[in-house]
Protein backbone atom coordinates (compact mmCIF):
# COMPACT_ATOMS: atom_id res chain seq x y z
CA UNK A 1 0.00 0.00 0.00
CA UNK A 2 2.49 2.33 1.04
CA UNK A 3 5.05 1.58 -2.06
CA UNK A 4 1.97 2.15 -4.39
CA UNK A 5 1.39 5.72 -2.67
CA UNK A 6 4.85 6.74 -3.27
CA UNK A 7 4.41 5.27 -7.35
CA UNK A 8 1.35 7.42 -7.58
CA UNK A 9 3.35 10.63 -5.83
CA UNK A 10 5.83 10.09 -7.98
CA UNK A 11 4.13 10.10 -11.20
CA UNK A 12 1.82 12.90 -10.14
CA UNK A 13 4.56 14.69 -9.31
CA UNK A 14 6.64 14.07 -12.61
CA UNK A 15 3.12 14.78 -14.45
CA UNK A 16 2.95 18.20 -12.47
CA UNK A 17 6.50 19.03 -13.06
CA UNK A 18 6.08 17.72 -16.80
CA UNK A 19 3.22 20.32 -17.38
CA UNK A 20 4.45 23.13 -15.84
CA UNK A 21 8.01 23.22 -17.95
CA UNK A 22 6.22 22.35 -21.01
CA UNK A 23 7.83 19.26 -21.60
CA UNK A 24 7.57 15.25 -21.99
CA UNK A 25 8.89 13.73 -18.81
CA UNK A 26 11.64 11.55 -19.50
CA UNK A 27 10.76 8.45 -17.52
CA UNK A 28 14.14 6.93 -16.44
CA UNK A 29 13.70 3.01 -16.01
CA UNK A 30 15.63 0.93 -13.55
CA UNK A 31 17.77 -0.72 -14.66
CA UNK A 32 16.67 -4.03 -14.99
CA UNK A 33 17.77 -6.44 -12.57
CA UNK A 34 20.89 -9.08 -13.57
CA UNK A 35 19.73 -12.34 -15.00
CA UNK A 36 21.06 -15.26 -15.03
CA UNK A 37 22.33 -14.96 -18.39
CA UNK A 38 24.96 -12.14 -16.64
CA UNK A 39 25.23 -14.08 -13.97
CA UNK A 40 27.00 -16.70 -16.26
CA UNK A 41 28.90 -14.38 -18.12
CA UNK A 42 29.97 -12.68 -15.10
CA UNK A 43 31.28 -15.99 -13.75
CA UNK A 44 32.68 -16.84 -17.44
CA UNK A 45 34.57 -13.60 -17.25
CA UNK A 46 36.37 -14.98 -14.46
CA UNK A 47 36.95 -18.85 -15.25
CA UNK A 48 37.64 -18.15 -18.99
CA UNK A 49 35.34 -20.82 -19.52
CA UNK A 50 36.34 -23.39 -17.47
CA UNK A 51 35.10 -25.93 -15.41
CA UNK A 52 34.00 -25.11 -12.09
CA UNK A 53 33.56 -27.63 -9.86
CA UNK A 54 31.19 -28.25 -6.57
CA UNK A 55 32.79 -28.25 -3.18
CA UNK A 56 35.90 -27.10 -1.27
CA UNK A 57 34.07 -23.60 -1.06
CA UNK A 58 32.04 -22.60 1.99
CA UNK A 59 29.85 -19.79 1.70
CA UNK A 60 28.06 -18.46 4.84
CA UNK A 61 24.93 -16.20 4.51
CA UNK A 62 22.31 -16.24 6.89
CA UNK A 63 19.48 -18.05 4.80
CA UNK A 64 16.51 -15.35 5.86
CA UNK A 65 17.39 -11.75 5.81
CA UNK A 66 15.54 -9.21 7.30
CA UNK A 67 17.39 -6.04 5.55
CA UNK A 68 18.95 -6.82 2.71
CA UNK A 69 21.30 -3.43 3.52
CA UNK A 70 23.61 -5.30 4.72
CA UNK A 71 24.18 -8.95 5.02
CA UNK A 72 26.92 -10.66 6.87
CA UNK A 73 29.00 -12.97 4.53
CA UNK A 74 32.05 -15.12 4.75
CA UNK A 75 33.63 -17.38 2.41
CA UNK A 76 36.40 -20.34 3.39
CA UNK A 77 38.04 -22.62 1.15
CA UNK A 78 39.32 -25.97 2.69
CA UNK A 79 42.00 -26.02 1.25
CA UNK A 80 45.92 -25.33 1.86
CA UNK A 81 47.56 -22.51 1.41
CA UNK A 82 51.42 -23.53 0.88
CA UNK A 83 53.24 -21.77 -2.22
CA UNK A 84 52.90 -24.99 -4.18
CA UNK A 85 48.93 -25.48 -3.75
CA UNK A 86 46.86 -22.34 -2.43
CA UNK A 87 44.09 -20.14 -2.93
CA UNK A 88 44.64 -17.50 -5.20
CA UNK A 89 41.09 -15.42 -5.73
CA UNK A 90 37.71 -15.63 -4.34
CA UNK A 91 34.92 -14.28 -6.52
CA UNK A 92 31.46 -13.52 -5.15
CA UNK A 93 28.21 -13.12 -7.31
CA UNK A 94 24.92 -12.90 -6.99
CA UNK A 95 21.54 -13.51 -9.34
CA UNK A 96 19.34 -10.62 -9.13
CA UNK A 97 21.22 -7.32 -8.08
CA UNK A 98 21.56 -4.84 -10.69
CA UNK A 99 25.06 -5.99 -11.41
CA UNK A 100 25.92 -9.69 -10.98
CA UNK A 101 29.57 -8.83 -8.73
CA UNK A 102 29.88 -8.42 -5.23
CA UNK A 103 33.69 -8.76 -5.23
CA UNK A 104 36.58 -10.44 -5.97
CA UNK A 105 39.10 -10.94 -3.36
CA UNK A 106 42.73 -11.69 -4.10
CA UNK A 107 44.82 -13.58 -1.70
CA UNK A 108 47.90 -15.56 -1.71
CA UNK A 109 50.34 -18.14 0.28
CA UNK A 110 50.94 -16.04 2.76
CA UNK A 111 47.42 -15.04 3.89
CA UNK A 112 47.55 -18.68 5.59
CA UNK A 113 44.01 -19.41 5.71
CA UNK A 114 41.49 -18.94 2.32
CA UNK A 115 38.89 -17.38 4.57
CA UNK A 116 37.29 -13.09 4.21
CA UNK A 117 34.14 -11.32 5.66
CA UNK A 118 32.55 -8.55 4.61
CA UNK A 119 28.94 -7.32 4.92
CA UNK A 120 26.62 -7.22 1.28
CA UNK A 121 23.24 -6.09 -0.30
CA UNK A 122 21.02 -8.21 -1.81
CA UNK A 123 18.36 -6.34 -3.75
CA UNK A 124 16.08 -9.73 -3.81
CA UNK A 125 15.64 -13.22 -2.57
CA UNK A 126 18.13 -14.76 -4.68
CA UNK A 127 20.85 -17.33 -5.66
CA UNK A 128 24.53 -16.07 -4.25
CA UNK A 129 27.52 -17.81 -6.07
CA UNK A 130 31.25 -17.69 -4.53
CA UNK A 131 33.99 -19.23 -6.75
CA UNK A 132 37.51 -19.80 -6.02
CA UNK A 133 40.36 -20.02 -8.25
CA UNK A 134 43.18 -22.22 -7.14
CA UNK A 135 47.08 -22.09 -8.07
CA UNK A 136 46.78 -25.06 -10.13
CA UNK A 137 44.24 -23.50 -12.48
CA UNK A 138 41.34 -25.08 -10.84
CA UNK A 139 37.75 -23.41 -9.67
CA UNK A 140 35.22 -24.59 -6.84
CA UNK A 141 32.12 -22.85 -6.46
CA UNK A 142 29.39 -23.14 -3.33
CA UNK A 143 25.75 -21.63 -4.15
CA UNK A 144 23.53 -20.05 -0.94
CA UNK A 145 19.92 -19.43 -1.68
CA UNK A 146 19.19 -16.45 0.45
CA UNK A 147 15.14 -14.79 0.97
CA UNK A 148 15.55 -11.56 1.66
CA UNK A 149 12.42 -9.66 3.06
CA UNK A 150 13.45 -5.45 3.16
CA UNK A 151 15.81 -5.70 -0.06
CA UNK A 152 18.34 -3.35 -0.68
CA UNK A 153 20.11 -0.78 -3.74
CA UNK A 154 17.14 0.08 -5.94
CA UNK A 155 15.24 1.25 -3.67
CA UNK A 156 13.74 5.65 -3.37
CA UNK A 157 15.88 8.35 -1.55
CA UNK A 158 13.20 10.57 0.02
CA UNK B 1 34.87 12.68 7.33
CA UNK B 2 36.51 9.37 6.13
CA UNK B 3 37.71 7.61 9.13
CA UNK B 4 39.34 3.96 9.09
CA UNK B 5 38.66 1.70 11.92
CA UNK B 6 41.89 -1.16 12.07
CA UNK B 7 42.21 -4.34 14.30
CA UNK B 8 45.80 -6.32 14.03
CA UNK B 9 47.20 -7.67 16.84
CA UNK B 10 49.85 -5.98 18.26
CA UNK B 11 52.22 -9.11 18.70
CA UNK B 12 52.35 -12.48 17.11
CA UNK B 13 54.71 -15.66 17.34
CA UNK B 14 56.33 -16.10 14.11
CA UNK B 15 54.12 -18.34 11.63
CA UNK B 16 50.86 -17.54 13.12
CA UNK B 17 48.19 -16.76 11.24
CA UNK B 18 46.93 -13.11 12.53
CA UNK B 19 43.09 -12.12 11.54
CA UNK B 20 42.64 -8.57 10.21
CA UNK B 21 39.92 -6.88 10.73
CA UNK B 22 39.06 -3.01 8.50
CA UNK B 23 36.07 -0.90 8.86
CA UNK B 24 36.10 2.40 6.29
CA UNK B 25 33.36 4.94 6.82
CA UNK B 26 31.64 5.15 3.31
CA UNK B 27 28.35 5.89 2.09
CA UNK B 28 28.74 3.29 -1.36
CA UNK B 29 26.16 5.01 -3.28
CA UNK B 30 25.54 2.50 -5.76
CA UNK B 31 24.64 4.19 -8.62
CA UNK B 32 21.03 2.47 -9.05
CA UNK B 33 19.01 4.67 -6.32
CA UNK B 34 16.33 7.20 -7.82
CA UNK B 35 15.27 10.48 -6.05
CA UNK B 36 11.51 10.73 -6.25
CA UNK B 37 12.10 13.31 -9.02
CA UNK B 38 13.30 9.93 -11.03
CA UNK B 39 16.72 11.55 -11.18
CA UNK B 40 19.79 8.69 -10.68
CA UNK B 41 22.22 9.48 -7.94
CA UNK B 42 24.92 9.09 -9.37
CA UNK B 43 27.58 6.09 -8.21
CA UNK B 44 29.89 6.92 -5.46
CA UNK B 45 31.60 3.95 -4.03
CA UNK B 46 35.03 2.09 -3.09
CA UNK B 47 36.30 0.40 -6.14
CA UNK B 48 39.72 -1.31 -4.61
CA UNK B 49 41.11 -2.01 -0.84
CA UNK B 50 44.77 -3.39 -0.69
CA UNK B 51 46.82 -4.39 2.40
CA UNK B 52 50.55 -4.20 2.06
CA UNK B 53 53.19 -5.78 5.11
CA UNK B 54 56.28 -4.06 5.05
CA UNK B 55 55.53 -2.89 1.74
CA UNK B 56 54.44 -6.43 0.24
CA UNK B 57 50.77 -6.32 -1.10
CA UNK B 58 49.23 -9.72 0.79
CA UNK B 59 45.50 -9.10 0.09
CA UNK B 60 43.65 -6.61 -2.27
CA UNK B 61 39.57 -6.89 -3.04
CA UNK B 62 37.58 -5.56 -6.03
CA UNK B 63 34.50 -3.61 -4.69
CA UNK B 64 31.50 -3.29 -6.12
CA UNK B 65 28.41 -1.66 -5.15
CA UNK B 66 26.97 -4.84 -3.84
CA UNK B 67 29.30 -4.78 -1.08
CA UNK B 68 26.97 -2.32 1.80
CA UNK B 69 28.17 0.78 3.01
CA UNK B 70 30.76 0.87 5.53
CA UNK B 71 32.92 -1.58 3.90
CA UNK B 72 34.05 -4.07 6.75
CA UNK B 73 36.30 -6.41 5.40
CA UNK B 74 38.52 -9.73 7.77
CA UNK B 75 40.72 -11.43 6.39
CA UNK B 76 43.63 -13.31 7.54
CA UNK B 77 47.64 -13.44 6.80
CA UNK B 78 50.74 -14.91 8.05
CA UNK B 79 52.79 -13.14 10.89
CA UNK B 80 56.48 -13.28 9.21
CA UNK B 81 58.11 -10.17 10.83
CA UNK B 82 57.92 -6.93 12.89
CA UNK B 83 56.54 -4.19 10.92
CA UNK B 84 53.90 -2.41 9.47
CA UNK B 85 50.66 -2.99 7.72
CA UNK B 86 49.71 -0.53 5.33
CA UNK B 87 46.17 -0.43 4.06
CA UNK B 88 44.60 1.86 0.81
CA UNK B 89 41.30 1.94 0.27
CA UNK B 90 40.72 3.73 -3.54
CA UNK B 91 37.04 5.25 -4.41
CA UNK B 92 35.20 7.31 -6.77
CA UNK B 93 35.85 10.91 -7.10
CA UNK B 94 38.99 10.66 -6.20
CA UNK B 95 38.48 9.10 -2.83
CA UNK B 96 41.99 7.75 -1.16
CA UNK B 97 42.40 7.16 2.21
CA UNK B 98 45.18 4.91 4.09
CA UNK B 99 45.96 3.85 7.49
CA UNK B 100 48.46 1.78 9.00
CA UNK B 101 49.15 -0.64 12.24
CA UNK B 102 52.18 -1.87 13.57
CA UNK B 103 53.37 -5.65 14.84
CA UNK B 104 55.34 -7.05 16.79
CA UNK B 105 56.86 -10.40 15.72
CA UNK B 106 58.49 -12.56 18.27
Amino acid sequence: MQQANSTRRQFLGLAGGAAVLGAVPIVTVRPAEATPAELASAIRNVTGGAVVKTGKVKLDVPPLVENGNTVPMTVSVANPMAPEDHVKSIHVFNEKNPQPNIGNFHLGPHSGRAQVSTRIRLADSQKIVAIAKLSDGSYWSATVEVIVTLAACTEEVI
Amino acid sequence: MPSALINVPTKAKRGDIIEIKTLMSHIMETGFRHTATGEVIPRDIITSFACRYNGEEVFRVDLFPAIAANPFITFFTTATASGKFEFEWIGDNGFSETASASISVE
